[in-house]
């Protein structure tokens, strides 16, 4: 194989790239202010109450989170299992991961009742609290990666690139269980309450992470009108339709032993069959645009070739999880915990027994689009400044 | 509910007692206890760990339509609606249940149950959520950084989000916009040496005498005899987080 050559980003005029970034700011702006406007007069102004506890903002910063430590997939697959296809683009790996992790860690800041507290969250650490752990794991996760960054652009370190890329291997597995595990310690919930939910955000963040990867590298190579093989993309979209036919599998294993567990046939119940909304965004939006379009997109004769199709399939992917996380995070606390089996609730002065409602405001929404926003600020620039793309990904 | 249930097992508590008693509290001798540095340390100063603070609910007593208990909570701590029910602060709440087999009606009150393994504290990042020594859940306003998850992990529900500004706070409990609370079980009276509770009072003034505060430790408080002589239940008692706030004839 020839030498690979890394080459700063440029897209194809200034105007381009500075009315892109100009943009993304103007995005992020208004996801400040939304988070202002909340933070200001208190969170009544949101679709949150005392019973949907957890909003919108929490569903895109888990999405974002989960989909960062998947995206580091492609440098780990090239520098630990020595894919050789997939080395050249660790670099941008990398970024993406870093940049998906910090939009996902702004929502989720920005939407705590005293986000100016952060330094209480940074100093004081209650080492039974997997939310406290997940701290640690996510500034370790900036720090391991722009190591692992670092091994891989300076050829001075470039020994290490093994070492560090086993390390940030692991260290993103715990990031994921441990995202995943912030739902099994809810023992009460009957939502969460299941042994496959740690593994099954693994695997979930597999797939998202690889959907924002390909998305974004495709359009990376249209805007810097560089050379994108064909063989490279065709392999890349493979492994998402394993990622893909994984995260259905574990949604499959996932409901079918909630259904053998007696106790967990009301909330089955509610997502598969009765739970409106959410019923509908579990069938529609995460198996029909999650699992089945993508699945056909990648794996028809007909698209074989075609970069549409892929592109198609990655953003299928990407509006499905969001679902799927919506799901699982809303439709979970929606659905009414049993304090008193064997008893039906009469009348409560704290919607016992009730299936809630939730309607997201826009600010929400806001600051969950800003999220993204930062993520793909942060790649925009770091692919500018730092010589992150092989000049040609040709065949 | 189970008989099996309502007998946790005690091994594994005195266990996880045990081994929260070591990280949170030296006994240096009898009666001398040493405090590790934590959040406990300050609030709980009034706190003596000879005692745990609980109630019983006599589900039979608490009479249909009456909301003693409710107001009575509200006007100590300075709770105010603000019209918007699904986020004003609920520290007390009646709850009218209905069997679905034999169709019996009964009514009782859910307030945080004092947990003696409380998930709030195990999940909560920053230790705003505490257990004093004597039983007492409570939330360290200045430490909570509103992140909800003790909500999410309560199974009681009892936990309310502060979502707007406060206005005439109750000097009784200091609170905040963007943090947590919940029942205190009237703290501020238990550490001023007054033994009932806000509620009690109230239900007691309204001749239902359906609430009853008292140490759980003592065997010859009240709550204890009663404990003692009745068949009383824990809410969730499947969950085993022995709670201090325990129910009759539910
Ligand atoms: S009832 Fe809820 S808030 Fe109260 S101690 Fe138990 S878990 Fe914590
Ligand atoms: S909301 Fe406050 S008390 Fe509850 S877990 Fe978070 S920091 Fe702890």
């Amino acid at each position: 194989m020839s030498k690979m050559y890394y080459r700063e980003l440029y897209c194809g005029t200034p105007a381009r790239y500075w009315s892109g970034l100009a943009l993304l700011g103007v995005i992020i702006a208004i996801g400040l202010g939304a988070a202002y406007y909340m933070e200001h007069n208190g969170h009544w102004v949101t679709g949150m109450t005392n019973q949907i506890v957890w909003g919108l903002p929490h569903v895109f910063a888990i999405f974002l989170i989960v989909a960062a430590s998947g995206a580091l997939n492609v440098a780990s697959i090239g520098s630990v299992f020595g894919g050789p296809l997939y080395k050249p683009l660790g670099r941008y790996s990398g970024l993406l991961a870093i940049g998906l992790l910090a939009g996902g860690l702004m929502v989720l800041v920005l939407d705590l009742g005293r986000p100016d507290r952060l330094i209480v969250a940074m100093t004081e650490y209650n080492f039974k609290s997997i939310f406290a752990w997940n701290v640690i794991l996510y500034t370790g996760f900036f720090a391991i990666v722009g190591i692992y960054l670092w091994t891989m652009i300076d050829r001075s370190v470039n020994k290490y690139n093994r070492t560090v890329g086993f390390a940030a291997f692991f260290w993103r597995i715990a990031l994921t269980t441990g995202t995943g595990s912030i739902f099994g310690f809810l023992v009460a919930r009957e939502a969460y309450d299941a042994a496959v939910m740690a593994p099954m955000f693994v695997i979930m963040s597999f797939s998202y992470g690889l959907a924002f990867f390909i998305i974004t590298l495709i359009a990376a190579y249209i805007w810097g009108d560089r050379e994108l093989g064909d063989f490279r993309l065709t392999k890349l979209k493979n492994l998402l339709g394993v990622f893909v036919g994984a995260v259905f599998y574990f949604t499959l294993a996932y409901h079918l032993t909630n259904l053998y567990i007696t106790q967990h046939h009301g909330i089955e119940r509610f997502i598969l069959l009765d739970g409106g909304v959410y019923t509908q965004m579990f069938w529609i939006g995460q198996i029909f645009i999650g699992s089945i379009i993508p699945l056909f997109l990648i794996y028809s004769p007909a698209f074989e070739k075609s970069r549409w199709a892929i592109a198609a399939a990655s953003v299928a992917v990407l509006i499905g999880g969001f679902f799927q996380i919506y799901v699982i995070v809303i439709g979970g606390q929606a659905y009414p915990m049993n304090l008193f089996p064997g008893k039906e609730v009469v009348e409560s002065g704290f919607y016992d027994g009730q299936v809630m409602n939730y309607v997201p405001t826009l600010p929400e929404a806001a600051l969950g689009v800003a999220g993204i926003a930062v993520a793909l600020t942060m790649v925009a620039v770091g692919a500018r400044v730092f010589k992150v793309f092989p000049e040609t990904l040709e065949d | 509910m189970s008989n099996k249930s309502d007998q946790p097992n005690m091994d594994r508590r005195k266990m996880i007692g045990g081994a929260i008693a070591a990280t949170g509290a030296m006994t240096i001798a009898p009666g001398v206890i040493l405090h590790a540095a934590s959040v406990s340390d300050e609030a709980s100063a009034g706190a003596d760990a000879k005692h745990r603070w609980g109630m019983l609910i006599d589900s039979n007593k608490c009479a249909d339509g009456c909301s003693a208990c409710v107001d009575a909570c509200n006007t100590e701590h300075g709770l105010k609606g603000h019209g918007r029910p699904a986020t004003d602060a609920v520290w007390i709440r009646p709850v009218k249940l209905k069997d679905k087999q034999t169709g019996r009606e009964n009514r009782l009150v859910m307030m945080c149950q004092h947990c003696e393994h409380p998930p709030c504290v195990d999940v909560c990042p920053t230790n705003a959520s505490f257990k004093r020594v004597d039983g007492i859940v409570l939330v360290d306003r200045h430490r909570c950084i509103g992140c909800r998850y003790c909500m999410m992990a309560c199974p009681y529900k009892a936990r309310s989000f502060i979502h707007e500004a406060l206005t005439e706070q109750s000097v009784n409990a200091p609170r905040g916009k963007g943090c947590v609370e919940s029942c205190t079980l009237c703290v501020h009276r238990v550490d001023d040496g007054v033994m009932q509770t806000a509620c009690q009072e109230a239900c007691s003034k309204e001749g239902h005498d359906a609430i009853l505060f008292g140490d759980l430790n003592d065997p010859n408080s009240e709550i204890s005899k009663t404990l003692k002589s009745t068949n009383s239940v824990q809410i969730r008692a499947d969950l085993e987080l022995n709670t201090g706030v325990r129910y009759l004839n539910l």
